[in-house]
């Protein structure tokens, strides 16, 4: 049993069975008697004055409930909506926090903020109801363009040059002396381009509120139901925390977008409580494309210098970075914290500086999205080192070799804030080099030339750093808290199972990885584990899934738990066998002395039958843990990525993918497997195809699935992956984290591909058909 | 709507913003017939296609509600148009905003100017729009055609009532 469900194997996901057969329950699927619907008024404007909202003729629709504003939600004292994490200027200044209220009062920053909710009856009555308020806007003139946002008039009131922060990290005298003397320099200036996620389930959310109780339940798509109520209870203050429950049932993809705090779902559970009735809201896909955050959109110029045996003297980055309209929950960590520290990649780059340059624009805001900042250094990375070795004639895997932390190196202290544990470089480029036949890629070139097209082959070693967050570190960089996870096991009377963890899932695959974890530690049948995430009801506190942390953190949480149940659990079997604790073993699911045994499923028994019990020792079988690690997790990997390119038309096909990476000890690989192309997915959407486009006026010009282009299973190759492993040193599992690799590794090693294939130095991602063809034809223009 | 607008892949690229449309008709009554016409707001409103109702708000200001559809999108705007420069009988200028609630807004501004050609007036147009909101979001690869379809079945329809005799008995006649 414990063979093929244990640490290891490849069970299949017991979710799935409800996903596939369509029984899952999503939060739409949810209702609530006499509930009405919300929708949403949007600014049309980038930025704009907002006058009068006259609700007069909506309110006379027949079933329209009500018309809020801004003004309303301010009135009633409402709060901000906070971002969890304070960056200080490297003038030793505070961030620049704008205030960011749920609904807008007096201004407008970006096309699609909320300024107003109308609720009716039905969700045809809202809708016509929204369709008849009138507002007066006074339009301003927005900031739209990222590089033009440093000399544009302030967005927010006394903010100069549009400027959140001015961060930087490392020491920039050495790194200048570095470039300065070094034998030659790479530099390159691009950008990373804006990604908008797109879950399969939008945001939605069901509110309502209980006047006699004053109990406030919001079912919500939250990937950190704890972390929602903590939000909404101590800054937005909606409701005391014991008031208030978040439940986050089945949730349909987030890849970080439902991480955070937004003005729908807090505006609608503070109107449930207004008109007295449970709200719905369900977000259409194109409010999505406008109101879920986006993602990366950096300006950078970055440059590698080397010295003349190809060894890596300094690095330095320069980057601008789009917050869009107002700082979300994380926004500030993911170009600093989550971007700045992994610019050391998986070399021995003796002197780094990076500085990031964080600025409002009026677009959507801008926050953590699969990677969040680690895609974007790792591109950095992993391109300078690339066209160095092109730029050198080297080849680009022989000069990653000259540059790696060797094994004997760990732990290794980066000069950019992180200690790496573990990890062997040289074995997961090894292994991808042999798997992606990269000795054979020279008769294949020649091959693809004689069919009329260009071939390119493309590496990336990214690293990561995953399971945020260790709470001493993530306080001392600037959380606004520690990023620690909670786990309790609960031994049922009859010996059955149920874990309660903090770590949302919401298509990871908790439900069956946790329960291989527990039924694991505990000796139980893995049937016989249930796995209990999503609502601040049943679970005591968590905080939440995201940056790969569930199993590092929520993981070893629950192995904690599990001891503390094992130890209680010797001390009854020990009463039981007349024994004592140190002369009892557990293994297997049973406490063995001598040829005495009890399983655990009868010391449960006794626990909560205490006939025969401990005088000192309190019934029950249940422990709870908090497990707070002592270090990020560090996964890399070696990404290569094969492309063809046709000469006339200038598109460009994918293929061959291979992923090696080192995740640590693996406790389920058929999910991580599916964590691995998912990624790859993402990150070549973003490579090849995803781009969020603003107008000079701020209008998104692609905001929907006929011009916002998302990867398909046509667009990608059958993935070859694979698995190195060193273990993580610091966690009870061992583990890494395995959610981003494949959207951090990815965007790097196909366009580095693709350069190759084209001959150009570089190439701005997307890399579609028509700028391949520039770049083929040596025609000017951006091409998009 | 009269209008021009970058499609969305376009917008990505710098200088292709504030693209305009022109169109030229030969309609065959005379310049003054043709002036009075185009500041009627009962001609106006049965030429616009989905054109509700069309009223004057004052000097050169009419008041006007319009369904209308652009792809996915269909929605009643409120719409305000002014008239400005206005050089009886040679033409003037159109700005017109309107507002479709949760669809979006559109700006539009079209110079329209009239030439007596014998007995024969030629009408030329110049027109220029942008869009926001939703019609920016979803619609905007759209706009460009269905800004021209617009102004094309105006233009089409106020040349057949001016063609049915004057403008005034056409209208008249349809009102």
């Amino acid at each position: 049993m414990t063979e093929a469900t244990g640490i290891g194997a490849a069970v299949k996901r017991r979710e799935d069975l409800r996903f596939i057969t369509g029984a899952g329950t999503y939060t739409d699927d949810l209702n609530q008697p006499g509930q009405a619907y919300a929708v949403f008024l949007r600014s049309p404007y980038a930025r704009a004055k907002v006058g009068a909202v006259d609700g007069s003729e909506a309110l006379a629709v027949d079933g329209v409930l009500a018309v809020y504003t801004g003004q309303d939600t301010s009135a009633d004292g409402l709060g901000d909506l906070p971002c969890g994490w304070l960056v200080k200027s490297k003038d030793g200044s505070d961030m620049v926090s704008a205030p960011h209220p749920p609904l807008a009062v007096t201004q407008v920053n970006y096309v699609g903020e909320p300024y107003g909710l109308v609720v009716g009856e039905t969700l045809a009555v809202a809708r016509r109801g929204a369709e008849l308020v009138n507002t007066e806007f006074i339009e301003l003139p927005p900031v739209a363009v990222l590089g033009g946002a440093a000399r544009a008039d302030p967005i927010h009131e006394g903010l100069a040059g549009n400027l959140a922060f001015d961060w930087e990290l490392g020491d920039q005298a050495a790194t200048d002396a570095a470039l300065a003397g070094a034998a030659h320099v790479t530099a390159l200036e691009f950008a990373n381009n804006r990604l908008i996620p797109n879950a399969l389930e939008p945001r939605a959310a069901l509110a309502q509120y209980d006047a006699v109780s004053g109990e406030y339940v919001l079912r919500t798509t939250s990937q950190n139901p704890h972390l929602e109520r903590l939000v909404l209870s101590a800054f937005v203050q909606i409701g005391p925390e014991h008031k208030l429950r978040v439940i986050a049932p089945d949730v349909g993809g987030g890849f970080g977008s439902k991480i955070f705090i937004y003005a729908e779902e807090t505006a609608a559970l503070w109107a449930a409580a207004k008109v007295g009735r449970p709200i719905k809201w369900t977000a259409e896909r194109s409010e999505s494309f406008l109101s879920d955050v986006h993602a990366r959109d950096h300006l950078t110029r970055a440059e590698l210098g080397l010295d003349a045996d190809g060894k890596f003297v300094g690095l330095r980055v320069r980057t601008t970075a789009n917050l869009g309209a107002y700082l979300s929950t994380f926004a500030s960590a993911v170009p600093t914290f989550l971007y700045g520290t992994l610019l050391s990649g998986q070399y021995r780059t003796p002197n780094i500086h990076v500085q990031v340059q964080g600025v409002y624009t009026n677009t959507a805001p801008v926050d953590a999205y699969r990677g969040a900042g680690r895609p974007e250094a790792a591109y950095v990375v992993e391109r300078l080192v690339e066209t160095a070795a092109r730029e050198l004639g080297l080849d680009p895997a022989q000069l990653r070799r000259r540059n790696f932390i060797q094994p004997q190196d760990f732990p290794y202290q980066t000069p950019v804030a992180l200690v790496y544990d573990t990890g062997n470089y040289q074995a997961g480029l090894d292994r991808a080099l042999e798997l992606a036949d990269y000795p054979g890629f020279p008769a294949r070139r020649a091959a693809s030339e004689r069919a009329g097209k260009r071939r390119g082959i493309g590496l990336s070693c990214y690293i990561e750093a995953c399971g945020l967050a260790p709470s001493q570190l993530a306080i001392s960089l600037g959380a606004g808290v520690g990023l620690y996870e909670s786990g309790e096991v609960r031994v049922n009377p009859t010996g059955s199972v149920t874990v309660f963890t903090g770590a949302h899932s919401h298509g990871q695959g908790h439900e069956t990885t946790f329960a291989q974890v527990v039924s694991d530690q505990l000796g139980v049948p893995f049937d016989s584990v249930e796995v209990v995430h999503g609502d601040t009801g049943r679970v005591e506190f968590g905080l939440g899934t995201y940056g790969s942390r569930s199993l590092a953190v929520g993981g070893s949480a629950l192995v904690k738990a599990s001891e503390k149940v094992i130890a209680k659990g010797r001390r009854i079997a020990a009463h039981l066998m007349q024994t004592t604790p140190d002369n009892v073993a557990f293994q297997d699911g049973a406490y063995r002395s001598g040829n005495q045994q009890k399983t655990i499923q009868e010391v449960a028994f006794a626990a909560y039958v205490p006939a025969d019990y401990p005088e000192d020792l309190e019934p029950g079988l249940s422990e709870k843990a908090f497990y707070d690690p002592k270090n990020f997790t560090y996964p890399a990997g070696t990404h290569i990525a094969e492309v063809e390119v046709d000469t006339q038309t200038g598109a460009i096909e994918l293929v061959n993918f291979v992923a090696v990476d080192d995740f640590g000890r693996i406790i389920n690989p058929m999910i991580v497997d599916g964590q691995v192309h998912g990624g790859i997915a993402q990150g070549v959407g973003q490579a090849l195809l995803e781009h969020g486009v603003y107008d000079e006026q701020g209008q998104l010009q692609n905001g929907s699935y006929m011009d916002y282009c998302l990867p398909r299973a046509d667009d990608l190759p059958s993935f070859l992956t694979d698995l190195t492993a060193t273990p993580c040193d610091h966690n009870p599992l061992g583990v890494k984290g395995c959610g981003e690799a494949g959207a951090i590794g990815a965007p790097a090693a196909v366009v580095n591909a693709v350069t190759d294939a084209l001959g150009v130095r570089d190439i701005a991602m997307p890399v579609t058909s028509e700028r391949a063809w520039r770049a083929l034809q040596g025609v000017a223009g951006e091409g998009v | 709507m009269i209008a021009q607008y970058g499609a969305a892949q376009q917008a990505s690229n710098e200088g292709l913003r504030g693209m305009e449309q022109i169109g030229e008709y030969r309609i065959p009554a005379e310049r003054q017939a043709v002036w009075r016409a185009l500041n009627d707001p009962a001609m106006l409103k049965c030429c616009i296609d989905g054109c509700m109702s069309m009223e004057r708000r004052g000097a050169g200001e009419f008041a006007a509600v319009v369904k209308a559809r652009v792809g996915p999108l269909h929605a009643t705007f409120n719409a305000v148009l002014r008239l400005a420069d206005l050089r009886p009988p040679e033409g003037y200028s159109i700005h017109i905003e309107a507002k479709g609630g949760p669809v979006g807004v559109g700006k539009g501004r079209a110079e329209v100017t009239l030439e007596a050609d014998g007995g024969v007036t030629v009408l030329r147009y110049k027109a220029s729009a942008e869009v926001g909101g939703r019609l920016a979001q979803v619609g905007s690869r759209l706009i460009d055609g269905a800004a021209r379809n617009m102004a094309e079945r105006f233009f089409a329809a106020f040349k057949a009532k001016m063609s049915t005799g004057t403008g005034r008995l056409a209208v008249d006649g349809g009102a």
